[in-house]
């Protein structure tokens, strides 16, 4: 679907790239999130982390010069930035576990208002398995879920109670869609809607979500070109 | 061929030797990148079946593992992610593939555990979740974790850049992964490498498995699969 000149897909990128911040260590899952470094400044200093064992990785290699054994999460061809290093996959989950992410970003099946993410399985029809979605939930010191407002047949995915498997509970800082930019704020299960996208409205939002939400009163209302 | 000094060189047909059915193999390799071809290319040549797999994921139906799995020798597997292969999830949906998921940084400790000869480890992560079936929990410092118990296997198969005779290892960048905890969790670990260079020829600083932990080392042939992105 487009926005204009802009695709959603785009515009969700753009949007999540504002939130990555000089100093940063992040993890992008697959999908929309791998999109965000193509919206950051030239000079941002990031290391992208990765599950299989890599910190710091820069740009996808020109067509002709991928390293086969030089690959992301998702078995995809990266190039490396100064500074970055390999490590085994204990490592790798090392950094998770301690800490030391400052920011993920992944899809999501569903989201709760209390910030409970299920994002790995639909029993009975889809078993993408967990990976290291539950150790970057459970980790990060920020969890941003960017994913579609709704499911393939318009129903909201953010709700009021996950029905499906959790990846874990109150993990969920940040939900950003093509629609809305909403704020989880876990203790009290409140869900702030801090941004709407051009040309949805505020009402749009509201049909679409399947919990209640609080509106801010200083709502950004973005027109992205 | 190097000099044999510690008759761990083997041609490819004595490592297929040790392949048989209804055996526990544990393979090293993150999305295909990191499995071992050869061995791998063998293992289905052989015909071996009711196999019992332990690695990260299912790579990709015609990649790497992912390739056993498509040809349904696989009846058991513990792992983290079978999203990228199909095949893995009809299987297990139609129940002839039994899958014990565990999330990936538990996975690789589980690993690590059975390679350093730990009898578990203390996790915290996924606790009251669906990996949380039946599980021992332990009150550590006033927390809470699950005990995960340690994996080892039959055979351990491995892929690395290199080899000396003695079968001290490096590895190529993110192929490393889960090579090194697979290499030491193998009752016998066969390593598949690029290049098998002389004793001595590796910096000891650079060894990154040191070959105590290595049975057999085989001359890889190449990867004979087109990548995703190839396509």
């Amino acid at each position: 679907m487009g926005l204009g000149k802009i695709t959603a897909r785009e515009v969700m990128a753009k949007r999540a790239a504002q939130e990555v911040k000089n100093g940063m260590i992040v993890n992008l899952g697959i999908g929309i999130p791998s999109l965000i470094p193509n919206y950051l400044a030239k000079d941002a200093s990031v290391m992208f982390h990765a599950e299989n064992g890599v910190l710091g990785m820069g740009p996808t290699p020109r067509k002709g010069e991928e390293d086969e054994n030089l690959c992301n999460a998702a078995g995809l061809p990266v190039t490396l930035i100064p500074g970055s290093s390999y490590f085994d996959s204990s490592i790798a989950f090392a950094i998770i576990r301690r800490g030391l992410l400052d920011l993920t970003v992944l899809g999501a099946l569903e989201v709760s208002r209390n910030g409970d993410l299920a994002n790995w399985i639909v029993p009975g029809k889809r078993v993408p398995g967990i990976g290291g979605a539950m150790d970057l939930a459970q980790k990060s010191k920020k969890v941003i879920v960017l994913m579609n407002h709704t499911n393939k047949n318009g129903e909201p995915k953010i709700v009021s109670k996950c029905s499906l498997p959790l990846t874990s509970p109150k993990c969920v800082d940040l939900i950003i869609t093509e629609m809305a930019v909403i704020q989880v704020k876990k203790d009290s299960g409140e869900l702030w809607l801090n941004e709407v996208m051009a040309p949805y409205s505020i009402r749009d939002v509201i049909d679409k979500t399947g919990a209640p939400l609080f509106v801010n009163q200083d709502i950004i209302v973005h027109k992205w070109e | 061929m190097q000099i044999n000094t510690f008759g761990k060189i083997i041609d490819i047909e004595e490592a297929l030797s040790f392949f048989q059915d209804d055996m526990v193999l544990m393979f090293g390799g993150f999305g295909g990148i990191g499995n071992p071809p050869t061995l791998i290319k063998g293992i289905l040549e052989k015909g071996v079946k009711n196999l019992t797999l332990i690695g990260n994921d299912t790579g990709f139906p015609d990649v790497g593992i992912g390739q056993l799995v498509t040809a349904k020798r696989v009846r058991k597997m513990v792992t983290t992610h079978i999203g990228s292969n199909p095949n893995a999830g009809k299987q297990m949906t139609d129940g002839t593939l039994d899958i014990e998921f565990s999330p990936q940084g538990t996975f690789i400790e589980r690993v690590r555990a059975g390679g350093v000869g730990l009898g578990g480890v203390l996790v915290d992560i996924g606790i009251d979740s669906v990996i949380d079936i039946n599980k021992q929990r332990v009150t550590v410092l006033g927390k809470e974790y699950l005990v995960e118990t340690p994996l080892t296997a039959d055979v351990s198969i491995v892929y690395a850049k290199k080899a000396d005779p003695f079968g001290n290892l490096v590895f190529d960048k993110s192929a490393r992964n889960s090579n090194p905890y697979v290499a030491m969790a193998g009752n016998i670990t066969i390593v598949e490498v690029d290049e098998i260079v002389p004793l001595g020829e590796l910096e000891p600083e650079e060894i990154i498995v040191p070959g105590a932990f290595v049975h057999y080392i085989v001359q890889s042939e190449g990867v004979d699969w087109k990548w995703v992105w190839e396509k």
